[in-house]
């Protein structure tokens, strides 16, 4: 994203007033409203975060996590102690995994496709694509149960993980096609100056150049595949991922394992993107 | 392998997943929203149009109020994001990709979770309002939940990136000269920004208001977790038609009222804005 932008001077200080205006007060001292607003914004989305992983260590007895009533670590020794949402989880991560890898396949070829080649069909699968990233998903959801009761397919667990590589596709495709026009045409002319076929040009040139984008088009399909509730509640049958689990504790009292797990999710997401940034910034 | 067959083949398994389970189910839905009957005795397709005109009679409230939130909710968007995408955009330096990951850090918990957890911290009793009432600075009946601003709040703060990113992308490439042009041509910064960075970055605003507001209107987990009896919106109806209700061509026609109404509003939004980036995926 900003990989992509020339480098031009940081905040420029500004060129001397031009002679027969008002020279400018200084602006050193003026407050920096736009730095406020960013990080009062910051504030407003960290709240209910930071709610979430303090009453992680609320010391209560019972399953209703209300009031601060003290300090422990018990939950993260006890984070399994419910197995229907340990299960819950378990089926979160077979379910995103198995998503990540089919969506990465299918949309990658998909998007190598529409980056590469010309052919029939080629506006309308991007149509498609358009379509089924901005349909809400209230709309999918339903259409997909409308589909699985005509034909009197069964819901459940298979049910999910292909709704779910469905809506995450797309994104695949559409990441991976990007990656595909920016590539230098030139490397595979070369390889192929140097007497490689087509399949020895895909694997040794084209694929290894492709692959960061399908990576990351496959960890978007993984997060918004664990992220998923409201496609996933309308084919579920009697499977429950951890969204659905935790929508249905909302009425009886959420434990506090809940938020244990959500934080531990947190925590991994933020090693994992501040790595990433790291790793980044060490290679430029 | 003829080489003109590659492309076909590298799509071939794409096409018939979105074609199976995309395309298809939306054609289902339009034959199921077309049936009579229930659950017990079983639906047949009859071709009854007239469910599209009880449904949408019986359910008018809520499909206005679901735009009335939607809007709102991606007007909150674009007041409180533009400002932080056009700072982090010019003003951030080399720390632009940090505040980017800061501002994308929330939604690595689960979309329902970070709901619940709203709901957790506004609670009627709960660590701010109830500390507040204990403290005496709050009347003991005042109550947050159940209202309009909560759920028009909680589906800014659940769609928030929707609005940021694209306008961010758009400001993040913009050539700084051109700033400097209209500053050395005797624009103040208000004008400069409203004459140059402003209708440079309509692109960028054009795609966030559709990327908030169709998903924003859509939604129904904000409202039932935030909201109350009367904030329903039309996405709570349609979940319940379906899955507790078991009534299917009534869900059906909504869902297709739905999408036919958030259609004609993004034809219209897109004549309006006039611009062939929208449809940026034809690429």
């Amino acid at each position: 994203m900003s990989g992509a932008t020339p480098p031009e001077p940081e905040t420029p200080a500004g060129p001397p007033a031009p002679p027969g205006r008002r020279v400018p007060r200084r602006r050193l001292r003026a407050p920096d409203w736009g730095r406020y607003a960013t990080w009062a914004v910051l504030c407003w989305l960290f709240t209910p975060i930071a709610f979430m992983a303090l009453f992680g260590f609320n010391d209560i007895s019972g399953r209703q996590n209300v009031a601060w009533q003290g300090f422990t670590l018990r939950w993260y020794g006890q984070v399994f102690s419910y197995p229907d949402l340990t299960a819950a989880l378990l089926t979160t991560a077979v379910v995103g995994v198995l998503t990540m890898l089919v969506s990465g396949v299918v949309g990658g070829l998909l998007g190598l496709a529409l980056g590469r080649y010309r052919f029939r069909g080629r506006g309308a699968t991007n149509l498609v694509l358009f379509a089924a990233v901005c349909a809400p998903e209230v709309v999918t959801g339903a259409a997909l149960l409308s589909l699985f009761l005509t034909l009197n397919i069964a819901t459940g667990l298979a049910a999910v993980v292909l709704a779910h590589v469905m809506f995450t596709v797309s994104y695949v495709a559409i990441t991976v096609r990007v990656r595909v026009m920016t590539l230098d045409p030139r490397l595979e002319e070369a390889a192929r100056d140097l007497g490689a076929g087509p399949w020895t040009t895909f694997r040794l040139v084209t694929l290894p150049a492709l692959l960061p984008a399908v990576t990351a088009g496959g960890l978007l399909a993984l997060a918004l595949s664990v992220d998923d509730f409201v496609i996933t509640s309308f084919v579920r049958g009697d499977a429950t991922t951890f969204p659905l689990w935790v929508w249905g504790a909302t009425r009886v009292g959420i434990p506090p394992q809940v938020n244990v797990m959500g934080t531990l999710i947190f925590a991994t997401g933020v090693l994992l993107a501040v790595g990433n940034v790291l790793l980044a910034r060490r290679r430029r | 392998m003829r080489p003109r067959a590659v492309p076909y083949l590298l799509a071939l398994p794409a096409w018939l997943w979105l074609g199976v389970f995309f395309v298809l189910p939306l054609c289902g839905m339009l034959s199921v929203s077309l049936m009579t009957g229930d659950l017990l005795s079983g639906f047949t397709q009859t071709f009854h149009l007239g469910t599209y005109a009880e449904a949408v009679q019986r359910y008018r409230v809520q499909l206005l109020r679901s735009l009335l939130y939607g809007g709102s909710a991606t007007l909150v968007c674009l007041v409180i994001g533009y400002p932080v995408a056009y700072w982090i955009a010019f003003h951030a330096g080399r720390s632009r990709g940090g505040y980017l990951l800061l501002l994308l850090l929330p939604f690595f918990v689960s979309f329902v979770l970070r709901t619940v957890a709203w709901q957790f911290v506004l609670a009627d009793d709960g660590v701010v309002l109830g500390t507040l009432k204990d403290a005496g600075l709050l009347p003991e009946g005042a109550r947050v939940l159940n209202s309009a601003p909560a759920v028009v709040f909680g589906l800014a703060y659940a769609f928030l990136p929707f609005m940021v990113l694209p306008i961010y992308a758009v400001l993040d490439r913009m050539d700084r000269r051109l700033v400097e042009a209209a500053r050395d041509l005797y624009a103040g910064r208000a004008a400069a920004f409203l004459r140059v960075v402003l209708p440079y970055s309509l692109p960028g605003v054009s795609a966030g208001v559709l990327m908030t507001f169709v998903p924003a209107s859509s939604d129904y987990v904000n409202a039932a977790v935030l909201g109350g009896p009367g904030t329903t919106m039309i996405g709570n109806v349609i979940q319940t038609q379906f899955l507790v209700n078991n009534a299917y061509p009534t869900a059906a026609a909504l869902t297709f009222t739905l999408m036919a109404v958030l259609l004609l509003g993004i034809l219209g939004y897109a004549l309006a804005a006039g611009t062939e980036r929208m449809a940026g995926g034809r690429g």
